[in-house]
């Protein structure tokens, strides 16, 4: 069917970050990803665009194992990351997580913690914490997620007092902290104003020379901004994938011109 | 004209209305001023009792010498016990049930009975600490007899009061958690447990208020109510002030109800300190989260 269409489309030459092949993702006997091939090139954004229920979200979960989390969820298929499969059975999903940082559509800093501890929090969560490096890693973290400057003098307040674009970044600070390969983001802006979007926006794009990025997206305006790739789902399935210009003016699939020209979704 | 927009032509409704608010103001006040009229005739009787010998005397023949000293330190102590006793394991439960069993069907038979342990009568409890503390485990009448039995009978109320508080820890907090690359235990350890803390403090509180005024239980597993020395270790014998105003109140002579009364008002009073501990511990650590109160 058309999940060969799902092509390559890294740069030739370079091994992809993660290779999926037959990807299914259930629910219990219910089926929300129906066998999914598609290959994300190492750096760079791929955005992940279709409607609502089109098992956009299911699928970056299952790309660091937070799928399974959910009472009776599981997946089948392969997902290799840099060629190894992380569902085979010695793979231990919490040191995956440490490789694979992910941020979340809802701003979720934690309450108890100050700006300073959220940005460590994975340092001190996984007992990788070293007292001496502390203040360069908030330092660092901060400054990638453009949020030093707004924070420097306060690093002690909750990071829950700050705004939802501040709390955010504070999120992307924390998922870099832990030094992952692959930063994935679900839906980050969709809690947010256009100007906190626009910085997070801005955030993406200097980051992706650093990190493999996959961002979910219902906003197919943010897709064209910032990925590099696009891959379309609908109703489980993997339409199309490649680079984001090609899809964008020349989809190969109707569905996907429908889709991106605004007749549904 | 439209139709009409007077007060005057709405009375029927109106009526209606007030009738109904004036059943509620009923409902409230008639609970109210009994329990207000109960209290009030209980500090005009006992508190002129309410003296320094009061709280520093051994139970006597004579109700004027009479003091509530080994009862309330009784008292005392088996709170402290029951609370080191039923917190650890009520948390531990709500923990797994919550955290860890979800998806196990274990957990949802663990689950009914709890709700319908927490309905089991007092005395029950008892006759089960009789058996198996008192009796099979050889612990005697004595202070952790009693702590182990009341403690049973509040885990219950420790484990629901436990749970409603991990569950207003959002699953996203958790997740976020556990995207970092944090085990389970990790995520529930720094994260989910100090965030759910105020709620779980305040439920055990509770607990262990409603505890404090058993009586059945502690009657079946053999506390005194005449002990002329104070609890000197777990396995000491003891009193506790249900069972020194129950002794007192089957007592024919009036100066005894007396001095039931005023240590009502003591247990009472108790009772109130450690509700208005819960109170401020959960508003203080509310603040602390930041999360509005």
């Amino acid at each position: 069917m058309y999940m060969s269409s799902a092509s390559t489309h890294g740069s030739i030459g370079q091994p992809p970050k993660y290779s999926v092949k037959g990807l299914r993702a259930l629910f219990g006997s219910h089926e929300v990803l129906h066998g999914v091939d598609i290959d994300i090139p190492a750096k760079g954004v791929t955005a992940v665009i279709g409607p609502s229920g089109c098992g956009k979200s299911t699928f970056v979960r299952c790309l660091n194992r937070m799928h399974e989390l959910v009472v009776a969820a599981r997946a089948e298929g392969t997902v290799a990351l840099d060629g190894e499969d992380i569902y085979a059975h010695d793979v231990d999903p919490v040191l995956l997580r440490r490789r694979v940082g992910m941020v979340f559509q809802k701003p979720n800093p934690f309450p108890t913690m100050s700006i300073r501890n959220n940005v460590l929090a994975g340092k001190y969560l996984t007992h990788t914490h070293r007292r001496a490096e502390a203040d360069a890693i908030v330092e660092s973290a901060l400054r990638k997620a453009a949020l030093w400057d707004e924070v420097k003098d306060r690093l002690n307040a909750q990071g829950s007092g700050l705004s939802g674009g501040q709390q955010q970044r504070l999120c992307i600070a924390r998922a870099i902290a832990v030094e992952p390969d692959v930063l994935l983001m679900d839906e980050p802006c969709s809690a947010l104003d256009p100007i906190a979007t626009a910085r997070i926006e801005d955030l993406i794009h200097e980051l992706k020379d650093q990190y493999t990025m996959v961002i979910v997206t219902h906003n197919m305006q943010q897709a064209a901004r910032v990925s590099d790739q696009t891959a379309f789902f609908l109703q489980g399935d993997l339409v199309e994938a490649g680079p984001t210009n090609t899809i964008f003016t020349k989809p190969k699939d109707s569905r996907t011109e429908d889709y991106i020209t605004g007749k549904f979704g | 004209m439209g139709r009409s927009i007077r007060r005057a032509d709405n009375g029927r409704a109106k009526l209606y209305e007030r009738i109904f608010v004036a059943m509620c103001i009923g409902a409230v006040l008639l609970p109210a001023i009994t329990l207000l009229g109960l209290l009030l005739s209980l500090l005009s009787d006992g508190l002129p009792r309410l003296s320094w010998d009061f709280f520093t005397s051994f139970p006597s023949r004579k109700a004027e010498l009479a003091g509530i000293l080994p009862s309330a330190v009784g008292t005392l102590y088996l709170m402290a016990l029951t609370a080191v006793i039923a917190l650890p394991l009520g948390v531990g439960a709500a923990i797994y049930l919550e955290e860890y069993g979800r998806k196990r069907k274990l957990a949802t038979i663990i689950e009914i009975n709890i709700a319908n342990l927490a309905g089991v009568p007092s005395v029950i409890y008892g006759l089960l600490g009789l058996g198996l503390f008192v009796r099979t485990l050889g612990m005697g009448r004595s202070l952790i007899a009693g702590a182990c039995t009341l403690a049973l009978l509040v885990l219950p109320v420790v484990v629901v009061a436990s749970r409603e508080a991990l569950r207003t820890v959002p699953m996203g907090t958790r997740e976020a958690c556990l995207a970092l690359g944090a085990t389970r235990w990790q995520t529930i350890r720094q994260v989910v447990l100090p965030q759910s803390l105020p709620g779980v403090l305040t439920g055990c509180i509770l607990a262990v208020s409603r505890a404090m005024g058993e009586t059945a239980p502690l009657v079946l597993v053999g506390a005194l109510s005449y002990v002329t020395f104070l609890p000197d270790g777990l396995d000491a014998p003891f009193s506790a002030l249900p069972i020194q105003i129950f002794n007192w109140v089957s007592r024919p002579q009036p100066a005894f109800l007396v001095n039931a009364a005023a240590a009502i008002v003591v247990l009472l009073g108790m009772m109130l300190v450690l509700n208005a501990i819960a109170v401020v511990v959960r508003d203080r650590m509310q603040m602390k989260l930041g999360r509005p109160a």
